[in-house]
C-alpha cells in the first residue's frame, strides 16, 4: 500500500472524503474545487468507468503537476466521448494520437518539453487497453526501453469497447465479446497464455509501474501521486468496469471493480525498477463467482448447467494472482 | 481572429451538451429514519446526537439529545437501550455502544455544568404536574422549555420516582440522579415535596391549573396468597427498595436475614436479590415458576446477578413459608410452554421472603374525574397522551404496561407537546415517519472495522458488598471511537462519496455541513452514487415522462 492508511474515522480510508479528517488528509477529489480535468458534458455511457478513472487519475497528475500538464491520448471511447469536435470535456491541454501511438506521441511532447527547458510541464499518455497492450504496445514498450519521461495510463476495460465490444489481448478468458463469442465447445474468448501489461511493464525495470480500481480511489490517487513524484518511464493500469460490455447495471460499476479486486481476479498492486513494492490487500475474499456472476459477458457460464469447470478455471487464476502477488496480505 | 497553423474553430465546452437529457431514474438524497431512533421509546434521534459527538463537540451532541430526553446520565445507566438492538451494525461487528455514548455525554454535561437554556418567553398557561417519575419530570421539562409555569406535587419526600425508591444505587448513583433533576427545576419549575395529590380536581381548581399531567407511576406491589407462619418474614420487594433510600445499610440487615429468597422473575427481583447480596445475606435465591429464557428480566441482569452470587431456582412455585424454610413445589413445562405442578416439593432455608410479582398503580387520586377509563388498573390514554378527561394527561407506568424509565420519558415528552397543542386549541400531530434505514440500504463496504468498546466493571468483591457503581463508564478518546463506530444510518455524513464517484461530475459539494445538490444539467442517472453511498441516503426515482 503507497498510502498511510487512516486507522479509524468512522469509514479509514475507504470513502472519497470524511468529515472528520483534516483538509490535507482528504482525497484530491474530495476538493470542493477540484480540478474536473474531465469535464460535465461528456457522451460516455451512463456508470462509464473509464470515465470515471480519467477523471481520478488526471485530477491527481494534475494536482501533483501543479496544473502543469500535458496529455497525449489514444483513441477509443475516452477520446471519442471526450471531444466530439468542435466540444471538448478536458480542461487540460490534451492532445489526439493514432489508435497504437499515443505512447510515441507523448514521448515527443517530453522532448519538446525538454529542448525548450520546460522542466515543470509534465506529461501523461492514456488510452485503452486495445491501445494500450495491443495496438500501441510497440510504442510503449519504445517509450519504457528509452525511460521516456512520460507517465502512461491503461484503462483496462477489457476489450475494445469504443467499436463495439471486441476482443483485446486484455480481455479475460471465457468473456463473451463480439468477436469471441459465446458458441462452440469453447464458448466466450479462450483460454491463452494472458497477456497482463503490468508484468511486462515491470520486466522493462523501470522506475514505477502500479495496477489500480475505479473501487480504491485512495490507493489510485496515492499512485499517481508518486508516479508524477519520479522522472522516467512509469506505468499505470487502471481497471475500470465498462457496463456496455460487461454488461452490468450502470450502478454497479465500482462494485465490479471492487469484486475484481476482493476476488483477486484482478491484482492490485506497485512496483518499482521492477520488483513488487506493494499490494493492496483483500479485505474480505470472495470466490470468483461474485465476479463473474452479475456480468451478461459470463451470463454463458450460469445456464441451467452452470460450467463448474470454466469457473472453476477462472478461479484459478484468482489464486495464482492471490498467491504471486500475496494479495491476502500479512494477517492472513 | 489570428488561429494557430491548421485551426478553424475555438474549441466549444462539452458542458454545452446537458446529458442529463439522457436521465430515465434520476437521485434524490434523503434522509432516512435509522433503526436506534425507531426504537427508542423515548424518541430521542440518536443518529444526529452520535453525529455530533463523532467531530468531539459533545455540548452541541448533548444539547441535542436532551431535545427528546431531559436525562441522559440516568438514561446512559438505566435504560435497556432498545436502540442496541436495533442497530444496523450488529450485523457488521457488534451494535454501536449508543447506551454508553449517551453515559459520558450526560456525564460530561454534569461535569462541566451545562444548563438547559430556558424559553424567552412564558405562555401565561398553568400545569399541574403529578408525580416526580421519569414521566413526570419528562413532561415538566418539556412543558417548562415551551413556556408553561408548571408545578410538580410529589408525594414523596424527593424527586425521582422509582428511579430513586426502586433502582438501587449500584446501578444508579444518587448524585447523577440529584444533577439531572435539579437541572430540569432550575428551569423555573416549581418542585413541592411531600404533597399527596388525594383528589385530582380539587388540586387543579385550588393551584388554578389550566392542564395536568398524570405520572404517579405504579407503586403498590402485587400479593401471591401463600401461607405463612407468623415467625416468617414476608416481605415486598418495592417496600425493601424502596427502605434502602436514605437509610443506613446496617439498618437493612437484620430485616432481610442471613438466606433471602426473592419471588419473582422480572428486574425488581434480580435488584432485590442482588441488594440483599450486598447487604450480607450468605444466599440469596431467587424463585421463579418458568425457564431462565421465559424470564422479563434482561439477560444481562440475570448474567450479573449470577456473578454476583445471586442463585437461581427455575421451574419452582412457593407453596407455603414455614419458620425458617419455605416449601416449594417443582413445575415442569407442557406442550405450550406453560409451566404445571409436578407434585414434588421440597424446602428451602429462608430467613425472609421478598415478593417482586410486580406493581399495580394507586389511582384512588382520580376518584371524581369524569371520562376516564381505567383497564386492568392502566389508564387509557389515546395517542396524545390525554385520557378520557380534557385536559388531563397520563403517561409512564400508570398509562401502560411497557414499563421502563425511557417509556416514561417518552410518554412525558408527547404528552408535554399534546398539552401544548390543547392549551393553544389544536390538536398535536406526530410529525410523519420517513422511510427506514434498513441494513439493506447500507453500501458497509466504506466502514472500517471496529470492534465495539467495553465499558470498565466494578471488581467482583466490591460488588458483592459495596453499594458501588458496577458498570463504568467511557473518557473522551473511547466515547468518540464508539460515536464514530456508527454508520449514520439514512442520514448523510459527508464522506464525499457521491461527489467522488460520479462520472459525470454531477455531484455539486456545498461546503462542510451543507450537503451536497445534484447537478440535473448533467447527471444521466446511472445510481452509482445511490450504490456507493454508505448510509444509504440517496434512492432512485423514475423521472416523469
Ligand atoms: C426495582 C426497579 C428497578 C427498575 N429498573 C429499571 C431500569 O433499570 N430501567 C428502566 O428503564 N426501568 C426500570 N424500572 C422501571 C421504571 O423505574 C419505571 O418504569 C419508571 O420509573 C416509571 O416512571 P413513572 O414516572 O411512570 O413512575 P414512577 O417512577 O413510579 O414515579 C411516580 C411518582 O409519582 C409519585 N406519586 C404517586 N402517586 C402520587 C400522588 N397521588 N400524588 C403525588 N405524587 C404521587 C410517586 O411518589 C413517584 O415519585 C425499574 C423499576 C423497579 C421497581
Ligand atoms: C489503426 C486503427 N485501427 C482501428 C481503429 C478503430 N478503433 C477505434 S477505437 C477502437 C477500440 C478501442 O479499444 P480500447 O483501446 O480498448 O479503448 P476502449 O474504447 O475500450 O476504451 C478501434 C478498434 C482505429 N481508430 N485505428
Ligand atoms: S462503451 Fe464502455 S468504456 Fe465506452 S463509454 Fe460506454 S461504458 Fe464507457
Ligand atoms: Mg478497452
Amino acid at each position: 500500500m503507497s498510502y498511510q492508511p487512516i486507522s479509524f474515522y468512522q469509514t479509514g480510508t475507504f470513502t472519497v472524503g470524511n468529515r472528520l479528517l483534516a483538509p490535507d488528509e482528504r482525497s484530491v477529489q474530495a476538493q470542493v474545487k477540484r480540478y474536473n480535468s474531465l469535464n460535465s458534458g461528456h457522451r460516455a455511457c451512463q456508470g462509464c468507468g473509464e470515465a470515471l478513472g480519467a477523471r481520478y487519475a488526471i485530477d491527481a497528475a494534475m494536482e501533483a503537476a501543479h496544473g502543469q500538464l500535458i496529455a497525449a491520448n489514444a483513441t477509443g471511447c475516452l477520446e471519442v466521448f471526450s471531444t466530439p469536435y468542435p466540444e471538448t470535456s478536458w480542461q487540460i491541454p490534451w492532445v489526439h494520437s493514432l489508435f497504437g501511438n499515443a505512447a510515441a506521441v507523448a514521448t515527443g511532447i517530453a522532448a519538446a518539453l525538454k529542448v525548450k527547458g520546460k522542466h515543470d510541464v509534465r506529461v501523461v499518455a492514456q488510452g485503452g487497453d486495445g491501445g494500450t497492450t495491443d495496438i500501441g504496445f510497440g510504442c510503449l514498450s519504445g517509450m519504457f526501453e528509452r525511460n521516456d519521461d512520460v507517465l502512461y495510463i491503461c484503462y483496462d476495460n477489457g476489450g475494445y469497447m469504443n467499436t463495439g465490444i471486441q476482443r483485446s489481448s486484455a480481455t479475460p478468458p471465457a468473456a463473451r465479446t463480439a468477436t469471441t463469442m459465446a458458441v462452440g465447445a469453447e464458448p466466450g474468448n479462450p483460454f491463452g497464455q494472458g497477456k497482463f501489461v503490468p508484468a511486462i511493464a515491470m520486466a522493462h525495470d523501470i522506475p514505477y509501474v502500479a495496477t489500480a480500481t475505479v473501487a480504491d480511489l485512495r490507493d489510485l490517487e496515492a499512485k499517481v501521486l508518486r508516479a508524477m513524484e519520479i522522472r522516467g518511464a512509469r506505468y499505470i493500469h487502471i481497471l475500470v468496469p465498462c457496463p456496455l460490455g460487461w454488461g452490468t447495471a450502470s450502478g454497479d460499476t465500482i462494485k465490479m471493480a471492487r469484486l475484481a479486486k476482493e476476488t483477486g481476479f484482478f491484482p492490485v498492486f506497485e512496483a518499482e525498477q521492477g520488483v513488487v513494492t506493494g499490494v493492496l490487500p483483500i479485505r474480505k475474499k470472495l470466490p470468483v463467482e461474485e465476479f463473474l456472476r452479475p456480468q451478461k459477458r459470463y451470463a454463458h457460464l450460469f445456464g441451467k448447467q452452470p460450467k463448474v469447470d470454466v469457473i472453476a478455471k477462472l478461479q484459478a487464476l484468482a489464486d495464482r494472482n492471490i498467491r504471486k502477488y500475496g494479495l491476502l496480505g500479512e494477517e492472513h | 481572429m489570428e488561429k494557430p497553423f491548421a485551426i478553424t474553430l475555438d474549441p466549444g465546452s462539452s458542458l454545452a451538451n446537458r446529458t442529463g437529457s439522457w436521465r430515465t431514474y434520476r437521485p434524490e438524497y434523503l434522509d432516512r429514519l435509522p433503526p436506534c431512533n425507531a426504537a427508542c421509546p423515548a424518541g430521542e434521534n440518536i443518529q444526529a446526537w452520535l453525529f455530533n459527538a463523532e467531530s468531539g463537540d459533545y455540548e452541541k451532541a448533548w444539547r441535542s439529545l436532551t431535545v427528546n430526553n431531559p436525562l441522559p446520565a440516568t438514561m446512559g445507566r438505566v435504560c435497556y437501550h432498545p436502540c442496541e438492538g436495533a442497530c444496523n451494525r450488529q450485523h457488521l461487528d457488534a451494535s454501536v455502544g449508543i447506551n454508553s455514548v449517551e453515559r459520558f455525554l450526560g456525564d460530561e454535561a454534569i461535569k462541566r455544568g451545562w444548563k438547559f437554556v430556558k424559553p424567552e418567553k412564558q405562555s401565561g398557561k398553568r400545569v399541574l404536574v403529578v408525580g416526580a417519575g421519569p414521566a413526570g419530570l419528562s413532561a415538566a421539562y418539556q412543558l417548562a422549555l415551551l413556556g408553561h409555569a408548571v408545578s410538580i406535587y410529589e408525594a414523596g419526600p424527593a424527586a425521582g420516582g422509582m428511579m430513586r425508591f426502586g433502582i438501587p444505587k449500584y446501578r444508579l448513583p444518587r448524585d447523577v440522579l440529584d444533577s439531572e433533576i435539579a437541572r430540569i427545576v432550575d428551569l423555573g419549575v416549581e418542585l413541592r415535596l411531600n404533597t399527596h395529590v388525594d383528589d385530582l380536581k380539587q388540586a387543579m381548581a385550588e393551584g388554578r391549573f389550566d392542564a395536568c399531567f398524570l405520572g404517579v407511576g405504579a407503586h403498590i406491589a402485587k400479593r401471591a396468597y401463600i401461607p405463612a407462619g407468623d415467625a416468617n418474614r414476608v416481605l415486598d420487594a418495592v417496600s425493601v427498595l424502596r427502605s434502602m433510600e436514605g437509610a443506613h445499610e446496617e439498618e437493612m440487615k437484620p430485616l432481610l436475614g442471613r438466606r433471602v429468597v426473592v419471588y419473582g422473575g422480572g428486574n425488581t427481583a434480580i435488584d432485590v436479590a442482588r441488594t440483599a447480596k450486598r447487604l450480607g445475606a450468605e444466599e440469596s435465591i431467587i424463585v421463579y415458576r418458568r425457564t431462565r429464557e421465559k424470564m422479563p428480566a434482561h439477560d444481562f441482569e440475570v448474567e450479573e446477578a449470577l456473578q454476583e452470587g445471586v442463585m437461581m431456582k427455575w421451574l419452582s412455585t412457593i407453596k407455603e413459608a414455614g419458620e425458617g424454610e419455605l416449601t416449594v413445589e417443582k413445575m415442569a413445562l407442557d406442550e405450550n410452554g406453560f409451566p404445571q405442578p409436578t407434585g414434588e416439593y421440597e424446602t428451602v432455608a429462608a430467613d425472609s421472603l421478598v415478593l417482586a410479582l410486580g406493581q399495580d398503580a394507586d389511582l384512588s387520586l382520580l376518584g371524581k374525574v369524569a371520562g376516564l377509563v381505567i383497564d386492568q388498573g392502566v389508564v387509557q390514554v389515546d395517542a396524545a397522551m390525554m385520557t378520557g378527561c380534557p385536559g388531563v394527561f397520563a403517561g409512564g407506568d400508570m398509562a401502560g404496561n411497557d414499563r421502563t424509565v425511557t417509556v416514561a420519558v417518552g410518554h412525558g415528552k408527547k404528552a408535554a407537546r399534546a398539552i401544548d397543542a390543547w392549551l393553544r386549541g389544536g390538536k398535536y400531530e406526530a410529525s410523519p415517519k420517513p422511510e427506514m434505514a434498513t441494513f439493506e440500504r447500507l453500501n458497509t463496504w466504506y466502514y472500517s472495522d471496529a470492534p465495539k468498546t467495553v465499558r470498565p466493571v466494578l471488581d467482583i468483591i466490591r460488588r458483592q458488598s459495596t453499594f458501588e457503581e458496577v458498570l463504568g463508564g467511557l473518557d473522551e478518546t473511547n466515547a468518540q471511537f464508539e460515536a464514530r463506530r456508527c454508520l449514520s444510518c439514512g442520514n448523510c455524513f459527508e464522506c464525499d462519496n457521491c461527489y467522488g464517484v460520479c462520472p459525470d461530475n454531477a455531484v455539486i459539494k456545498l461546503g462542510p455541513g451543507k450537503r451536497f445538490v445534484f447537478n440535473y444539467d448533467y447527471c444521466k442517472g446511472c445510481g452509482v452514487c445511490v450504490a456507493e453511498c454508505p448510509c444509504g441516503a440517496i434512492r432512485m426515482v423514475p423521472e416523469e415522462n
